[in-house]
């Protein structure tokens, strides 16, 4: 079987198949620092127990939800209480109870948020205390 | 442990359900101890109402006063573009002759022609610019309050062709740059969504009375639920005659003006 | 057959190349616009909907006008509207994607358009908006293709077309209705609130619809070999006399009923409208050159030897739709807002780059209606 336009054909292949495993062979033999998330606001500090609104690993994972339920909860449903798995009350409040605690946005929220290439963008509207400082 | 997600969903739904009981405000185990943001449950419980309203009486204002412009945009972050283009307000001061065309007639004297009243959101019973939002960002809770959902708000304006009342602002540009003070208990705005007073709904869920309310020294507003009898509004609307804007459009405006 | 679109003459080449250049400066304007906010624009706290919403709201009238060709041919059997159906339908895709273009870049958080279908709300109209103009969109793009790719293979269309083709009759008729009705709902717009919104809205798009269609045969009579052939044109023109008739006179009855009920709030804005409020004439003198031409027009069109006189129907047509887009496109939208709810008389001055964006929608419906008439040519003229 004849290939017509051999040589623009074979050139072409070989420009996509750079191009699609860039991800895999840009940053050979580079090692990049895990985010280093600092705990160590002064809010944090007076806790005698430091615990989240739930256990780390979940935080981790569904931070995201959570505020989405929080959202929903505070604006549509006007009920700004949140009772956390263990018991706990807590006022649903992004700048007030979150950032209350991880008052260093910079350098808590951000270090993993940079690393992930995740853009949230709740900053446009919700005060970060760094702001108001 | 981390809860499952059925487990998660339980507990939000039940959080949701704490509507109907008693508020758990005094409860402030694991309240933010940041002292730049004062807890927002409590001291006093949240206000609740079967419908929220608000008098004016206009008599008593102060010319030249703009107290409560001042506190409820300084409270909600509500930014100072210095155009009219681009003005965004919650309250306003305007001029008996524009706020009651059709009542105002040449013949009313000079005092009563020359009165500034304070307008803002009538948070109707009828509200067209809910009947409009093709999202639901904007939507009518139990209590009587029109409330504005910023994140689901896609900005199309519509709204603002509804609202017989010019209540209504829109984010035409970046706030942030533009408001003077940040009021760190209460979010700001993005460009490109529609705002308007929310009764300080926030602050109702404090167990405050909304910050023009408290700012006006002359006490021109009156503010509570309507269906309340002993209610502070429901004594002011007894003590005579009182009138709301364009009410033949059926929207059960429930900001009430006493001339 | 899109690789019909790729061929052509050199000024077939040269006008694509100019309508992609503006179409290139507009989005540039856009992502200004994306950046900055809405605010880059002429529209402020009172005069909320501007530009964008008036050419949306008059291209919802030209899309709608296809059915004035689908109508008498496949309803009635009117034969002489056989050869150009498509180009109505062609018409009709490219003036809804250009609506959907326009409420999008009117838009102050485009990112979250899909709110609309994730969180529906039947009581809203822009709700049942997105609805049937998307499925007008689709009923069109599926029956003009299908037909000009029978028409390419030289058989009739599929059985299953002719459903959807008188599908798109009523189709058309409430894509208009529901846009009427986005305005002719709100108790606190009176200019607005009026029953005789849609059929206003339907008149004047079955005036200037059919218009840019003749426009545009005369056009690709001269250019190509295409001719769509005197009945059909004069039958267009005729439509259109109907039409513009009726649109006039729909004015007329709405001057009556507020001029003589002499109803302060109603006046103000039809004042506003034709000769300007307290100095405030900007729309007004708009208005008027649009009521003139629109008389001259009908005039032109009534008399069957100017009609039937090409140039003079051209010029005749050429005015029907510059007037309608000045009724609709401008005229509209903003009286509707003023005076204000306050009794204020804010002005709406339209910004460059918000003019920049609308010319770059309307040279993006411009290149796609020149891309599909070049495809249909191309098909019917290939023997």
């Amino acid at each position: 079987m004849k290939l017509h336009d051999r040589g623009r054909i074979i050139a072409g292949i070989l420009v996509f198949l750079i191009a699609a495993t860039f991800p895999f062979w840009y940053g050979k033999g580079r090692t990049i620092a895990p985010p280093d998330l600092k705990l160590d606001t002064p809010a944090i500090a007076q806790l005698s127990r430091k615990l989240c609104v739930e256990p780390t690993p979940y935080m981790r994972a569904n931070h995201m939800k959570l505020l989405v339920a929080w959202r929903d909860s505070a604006v549509r449903n006007a009920n700004r209480s949140y009772r956390a798995a263990d018991g706990r009350l807590y006022t649903i409040s992004l700048t007030g109870t979150c950032l209350g605690c991880h008052s260093n946005k910079t350098q808590f929220c951000d270090r993993c948020h940079d690393y992930a290439g995740a853009k949230p963008n709740c900053w446009s509207c919700h005060i970060t205390p760094e702001e108001v400082r | 442990m981390a809860p499952t997600r059925r487990e998660f969903l339980k507990i939000a739904g039940v959080s949701a359900a704490g509507l109907l009981l008693p508020p758990w405000a005094p409860l402030a185990a694991g309240q933010s101890p940041n002292p730049a943001v004062p807890p927002a449950a409590g001291p006093l419980p949240a206000l609740t109402a079967r419908r929220w309203a608000m008098a004016v009486d206009a008599a008593k204002c102060r010319p030249g006063c703009t107290d409560c412009i001042a506190a409820c945009h300084a409270a909600h972050n509500v930014p100072d573009f210095k155009n009219p283009k681009d003005d965004i307000h919650w309250i306003a001061l305007e001029k008996v002759g524009h706020v009651f065309p059709a009542e105002a007639h040449s013949a009313l004297p000079e005092p009563l022609r020359a009165l500034a009243l304070p307008v803002l959101c009538n948070h109707c019973q009828n509200p067209p610019c809910v009947r409009v939002c093709p999202t639901k960002a904007t939507f009518k809770r139990a209590d009587g309050i029109v409330m504005m959902d910023y994140h689901r708000c896609i900005g199309c304006r519509f709204c603002m062709a509804a609202c017989p009342y010019g209540s209504r602002s829109m984010n035409y540009r970046d706030p942030r740059p533009f408001i003077a003070k940040l009021n760190p208990e209460f979010p700001t705005r993005t460009k490109g969504v529609v705002e308007k007073c929310n009764f300080c709904e926030e602050r109702l869920a404090r167990g405050l009375f909304p910050a023009c309310v408290l700012a006006c020294k002359e006490k021109v507003l009156s503010f509570g639920d309507l269906e309340e009898p002993g209610s502070e509004v429901r004594r002011v609307l007894e003590r005579g005659f009182s009138i709301q804007r364009r009410p033949e459009l059926g929207t059960g405006p429930q900001v009430y003006y006493r001339l | 057959m899109f690789e019909k679109a790729l061929k052509g003459s050199r000024g077939y080449g040269i006008w694509v190349a100019f309508l992609l250049t503006l179409t290139a400066v507009g989005f540039y304007f856009y992502l200004r616009q994306l950046a900055y906010g809405l605010g880059i624009t002429g529209m402020g706290r009172d005069v909320s909907w501007g530009l964008y919403i008036a050419q949306f709201t008059f291209l919802v009238g030209i899309a709608a006008s296809a059915v004035m060709l689908v109508l008498p041919y496949y309803l009635h059997d009117y034969k002489a509207f056989g050869k150009i159906t498509i180009l109505g339908e062609f018409l009709a895709v490219a003036a809804v994607i250009m609506c959907v273009t326009f409420v999008f870049v009117d838009l102050g958080q485009p990112g979250r358009v899909m709110n609309v279908l994730l969180y529906p709300s039947p009581t809203s109209i822009l709700f049942w908006d997105m609805i049937v103009l998307n499925g007008y969109l689709l009923l069109n793009i599926v029956t003009g293709w299908t037909v000009l790719e029978s028409d390419k293979k030289g058989v009739p269309p599929p059985s299953w077309v002719r459903p959807l083709i008188i599908l798109s009759i009523p189709w058309a008729i409430s894509i208009h209705t529901v846009t009427a009705f986005i305005y002719a709902g709100l108790p606190g717009r009176g200019f607005w609130l009026t029953a005789i919104m849609a059929p206003r809205f339907l008149a004047s798009a079955f005036a200037s619809g059919p218009a840019l269609l003749i426009l545009f045969c005369l056009l690709l009579k001269r250019i190509t070999r295409f001719d769509a052939g005197e009945k059909a044109i004069q039958a267009l023109a005729k439509i259109v006399t109907y039409a513009l008739a009726t649109s006039i006179f729909f004015v007329l009855v709405e001057l009556f009923t507020t001029f003589y009920g002499q109803i302060p709030g109603h006046m103000d804005h039809f004042r506003y409208l034709f000769t300007g409020l307290d100095g405030h004439r900007m729309i007004a003198n708009w208005m008027d050159v649009s009521a003139v031409v629109a008389c001259l027009s009908l005039v032109l069109l009534i008399i069957p030897r100017t009609r039937q006189k090409e140039s003079l129907l051209a010029l005749a047509c050429a005015g029907v739709f510059v007037s309608l887009w000045i009724e609709k496109g401008l005229g509209l939208v903003i009286t509707g807002f003023i005076p204000s709810p306050l009794e204020a008389l804010p002005d709406y001055i339209p910004t460059g780059p918000e003019i920049a964006i609308t010319t770059g929608v309307w040279a993006l419906g411009l290149l796609l209606i020149t891309l599909f008439y070049k495809i249909f040519i191309s098909v019917r003229t290939e023997d």
